[in-house]
């Protein structure tokens, strides 16, 4: 490896090497405020360190990795959304777990993952960054053992991943059979020599999009999300629906411009159904439920449905679009889960629908956030989330996909309706004589500090979404 | 820069007038009254010393937000905008008024949610940036569905999901729309802008310009609220405090009203020709069938509701009749309805927060009981009949004339549904206020704040009935196009 190899990978370097560290100071002393500030140190070295690998770029480690305004853009998107998780872990696994220390083993591992994810181009790099992501957040999703639902998430996860990495291997042996490539550029390369899409390579593409479905959690492969995000410990379940995502998401994108998939209907075809499948499943699903929890998981697999619009318009827009709209709905997710953090009490996470009836009138700082945080997932105007919605839909536009466009605007209004439930649930004023099961919240002072924070560029980047379209638009240049 | 203020100062407000409530209610009221007051006070300033100015725009602002997508702080009011923001102001005073004593819980949330919905409001009226539109349009939305869903009557939650809902699905449709037209523009000259002034010109085909001016029709229709779209209506006019009733009857269906005259017509003439006899059919539906079905209804909020859905049907005849005789009665349509209907409501918020009842099969022989009451609510429900001297007449009968020109028998229905407003309207004066009395109805009568409401009220009602000119003049310059 050369010195400009050692720098371009520099976040990843740091986060898996601060994760050896922190093995060692856990094995010397336990001591969960000690782990925890290390790592919180550890991920800001890490975002520090995407500023000297910025004058590098573009470069390559052939052929595994590729470090680009791209996939540096999505490595500080990661990052900071990890950080913020980390925040917010503390109180919930200093209040429910005795030991707490290997969480901070495990999360920055998964996060190191999803970083290598954002960095590859291969299927080598793409399958190993995948696992490491996978095998730890099996650990995490079941990290409180003492609860029965947890140890059925973890299981759950563990046997579904396991199906789905299986499936994408299949997937990768069938491409590489035909193609001879196992990287990105080789496969659409070779591909394009040969004009058309052979059988075994459709059918590789179709396992491989089991694997990647799945973690992306879209129809149909979207079946543990409820189970998971149910049982998963909260600041888990905030990482699955963000940085595991996000990270498979960016891998996706980069494999589907390589291999040019837009010059192929049949892909093209399959996404598309994919994200109509994803919007009205979700939503449907989402209308249905009580939970909280499971209404985060049903809406982030709408959520996904909609940026596949944009993905698959396949304009310049589109790119542009999911960017902003990731960071919208990184912060959003985030934010709601960080709700739910602190409203939830050591004994007992609020997660049901009754739990915030009248929180308004209890807790309104919480609530208004927690308001904020529903209309930008609704995408309702002075919120991130609107000007993401907006981003898309003028993708669209721009890319005459007026079906697709239509079915993203009557799932708007049936997303709409489940998220002003809960607001309404929130604003609900109690009846005098009705007995509610008052939760009652830990209210930490970082984990309301963090939300506080959050609200403000929520609110920032709906005002003026201006810096942040500049900074996507600059980042936008991928190494095709 | 005076336009920017008039967004800012409520929007302040709202917010000041929520922290203020912590010390006192009192406080938060006195707030958000004077923030109204001072708007106010400006927009009459303009109206009274920029009677005969040459130029259409009186003002004109505008400076970068998003350079990027081409969406700037564009504002700009003409005689129409000018109008509409009285219209908000006073009403909006009005209603602060109006629940100083019906608000007694959680009050500077109410008021902060009145001035954000009332800045909303004014943001439509004034901006000429197409996605500056669509983002008042929506933000106006939000605390709409909180004034409804938390002040509201028993059926509250119910109402405010729909009423959200309804609006939400037609707005996005105009979303569709605007994005549409950004880029066809842009593809046409190069230039990528939602400037109003540069897309007015767009040239497109037929076919396009037909499915565009469908979807920002549809938002404004719902708003409007014309015949197939009017159910959430009801619903939201009935279970909303007082307040947020006049804010509903007398702003947010002008904002309807208004997108269509700014937006649909100027923007897709050729195709506002061709569907021409279709909306004004689905506006004459709205008048006889609305009409109709407010005779039938119990409840006095209803029933003034159902009279909104038929009063705006005339608007949507006047708009479509390409006529500048129409043109000015659909704006005094859109004032005299919102002061009419406005005081109706109020009137109605009264009489329950005496009686607790707006069943009007429990009401009856009032009269004896609350003369001043009775008498204010006969002005206003023989405005609503169109009776000569009174605002709504002139409005209506200039809209009939207007249209005769272009749709003779569309006018002739039109026309028949000024008998069936007759109808409904002498049925609330007698249901309520005359013939039998049931129960042993004890109540006090109009009190001082309440007379203060009602008398500026039927002045201005009045004033336009009887001498509707500075209305016309400033109507008249106003630059949407009859081409």
């Amino acid at each position: 490896m050369s010195f400009a190899d050692f720098i371009s990978l520099g976040p990843l370097i740091t986060l898996f090497t601060a994760v050896v560290i922190s093995m060692l100071l856990i094995a010397i002393k336990r001591n969960h405020r000690i782990t925890y500030a290390f790592s919180l140190l550890a991920y800001l070295m890490a975002l520090t360190a995407i500023i000297p690998a910025m004058l590098y770029i573009p470069h390559t480690v052939p052929p595994l990795l590729v470090v680009d305004e791209f996939s540096l853009f999505n490595t500080g998107l990661v990052l900071t959304a990890g950080f913020i998780i980390l925040l917010l872990s503390y109180n919930y696994f200093e209040e429910r777990e005795e030991r707490k220390e290997e969480y901070y083993l495990l999360l920055p591992l998964a996060t190191t993952g999803a970083l290598v994810l954002v960095v590859s181009r291969h299927f080598m790099s793409l399958f190993l960054g995948l696992e490491i992501l996978s095998i730890s957040l099996y650990g995490l999703i079941a990290y409180l053992r003492a609860r029965e639902r947890s140890d059925e998430a973890g299981i759950k996860y563990l046997i579904l991943a396991a199906l789905s990495s299986a499936f994408l291997l299949f997937g990768m042996a069938l491409v590489y059979a035909f193609t001879g490539h196992m990287d990105f550029p080789g496969i659409g390369a070779a591909l394009r020599q040969a004009g058309y899409i052979p059988v075994t390579v459709l059918a590789g593409f179709g396992m491989m999009l089991i694997g990647i479905g799945f973690k992306l959690g879209i129809v149909p492969f979207h079946m543990w999300a409820p189970d998971i995000y149910e049982g998963a410990p909260l600041p888990v379940a905030a990482f699955i629906a963000t940085i595991s995502k996000g990270g498979m998401l960016v891998v996706l994108i980069r494999f589907y411009l390589d291999i040019h998939g837009n010059d192929y209907t049949m892909i093209w075809w399959m996404l598309a159904i994919i994200a109509v499948a994803s919007m009205f499943a979700g939503n449907w699903l989402a209308l249905m439920q009580q939970n909280i929890k499971r209404i985060l998981a049903y809406s982030s697999i709408a959520h996904m449905g909609y940026i596949l619009v944009a993905f698959l318009s396949g304009v310049q827009t589109g790119l542009e679009a999911i960017s902003f709209y990731l960071v919208a709905y990184f912060i959003t997710s985030i934010g709601a889960f960080g709700v739910l953090i602190v409203m939830s009490s050591s004994i007992q996470d609020a997660e049901t629908l009754k739990d915030y009836s009248g929180m308004f009138w209890r807790y309104p700082w919480v609530a208004t956030v927690f308001t904020a945080m529903l209309l930008s997932l609704a995408g309702i105007p002075l919120t991130a989330g609107f000007i993401g919605k907006f981003y898309i839909v003028m993708a669209g536009v721009n890319g005459h996909m007026w079906f697709l466009l239509f079915m993203l605007v009557i799932n708007s209004v049936i997303g709409l309706y489940y998220y002003i439930r809960i607001i309404a649930m929130m604003f609900k004023a109690p009846a005098t004589g009705e007995e509610l099961t008052y939760i009652k919240p830990s209210l930490p002072v970082a984990g309301n500090i963090t939300l506080m924070l959050l609200t403000l560029v929520l609110i920032g980047l709906g005002i003026y979404p201006t810096a942040m379209m500049q900074l996507i638009q600059q980042m936008m240049k991928i190494i095709v | 820069m005076i336009l920017l203020l008039l967004i800012l100062i409520p929007l302040a407000g709202g917010l000041l007038s929520w922290i203020a409530a912590s010390r006192s209610a009192l406080w938060s009221r006195c707030i958000a009254l004077g923030c109204l007051l001072i708007n106010l006070v400006i927009v009459f300033q303009i109206w009274a010393t920029k009677p005969a100015a040459g130029g259409k725009w009186l003002y004109h602002f505008k400076a970068e937000w998003v350079p990027h997508f081409g969406i700037s702080l564009n504002l700009a009011m003409d005689g129409l905008s000018l109008l509409m923001l009285v219209l908000t102001f006073f009403l909006g005073a009005l209603s602060v008024l109006i629940s100083w004593k019906e608000i007694n819980y959680r009050v500077g949330f109410f008021h902060f949610n009145l001035l954000f919905a009332l800045t909303g409001i004014t943001g439509v009226f004034l901006t000429m940036d197409l996605f500056l539109f669509y983002f008042f349009w929506e933000m106006m939305l939000i605390p709409m569905y909180f004034l409804i869903g938390i002040w509201g009557h028993a059926n509250r939650e119910y109402a405010a999901n729909k009423f959200f809902i309804f609006t939400q699905a037609g707005g996005l449709l105009m979303l569709l729309a605007i994005l549409a037209l950004y880029f066809i523009h842009g593809a046409n000259t190069g230039v990528y802008t939602y400037d109003y002034f540069a897309l007015l010109h767009t040239p497109m085909q037929q076919e396009t310009a037909r499915w565009l001016m469908l979807g920002f029709l549809t938002a404004f229709l719902v708003k409007l609220p014309a015949v197939p779209f009017h159910t959430w209506l009801p619903d939201a006019h009935t279970e909303a405090p007082t307040a947020g009733s006049v804010v509903l009857a007398g702003l947010l269906l002008k904002t309807g009203a208004y997108g269509i005259l700014r937006l649909v017509l100027p923007l897709f003439p050729e195709a506002s020709v061709h569907f021409a006899p279709w909306i004004m059919l689905l506006g004459v539906l709205g008048i006889i069938y609305g009409g109709m079905l407010a005779y039938a209804q119990t409840d006095l909020k209803r029933l003034i509701a159902y009279t909104s859905v038929s009063h705006m049907g005339f608007v949507l005849v006047g708009a479509f009749s390409f006529n500048p005789l129409a043109y000015e009665g659909v704006v005094m349509q859109m004032i005299a309805h919102g002061i009419s209907t406005g005081a109706l409501f109020i009137i109605a918020g009264a009489l329950y927060e005496r009686i607790h009842t707006r069943n009007i099969q429990e009401m009856g022989g009032l009269w004896s009981k609350v003369p001043v009451m009775g008498s204010a609510a006969m002005i206003f429900v023989m405005g609503s009949l169109g009776l000569p001297g009174l605002g709504n007449f002139v409005a209506e009968f200039l809209i009939l004339l207007g249209s005769w020109q272009a749709n003779r028998w569309i006018t002739v229905f039109a026309a028949i549904g000024l008998v069936v407003a007759t109808a409904y309207s002498l049925r609330i004066m007698q249901k309520v206020f005359f013939g039998p009395s049931h129960g042993q109805h004890v109540l006090p009568d109009l009190n001082k704040r309440e007379l203060v409401i009602i008398v500026a009220l039927v002045m201005a009602i009045l004033l336009l009935g009887l001498y509707p000119q500075p209305v016309l003049n400033t109507t008249q310059k106003t630059d949407y196009v009859v081409r």
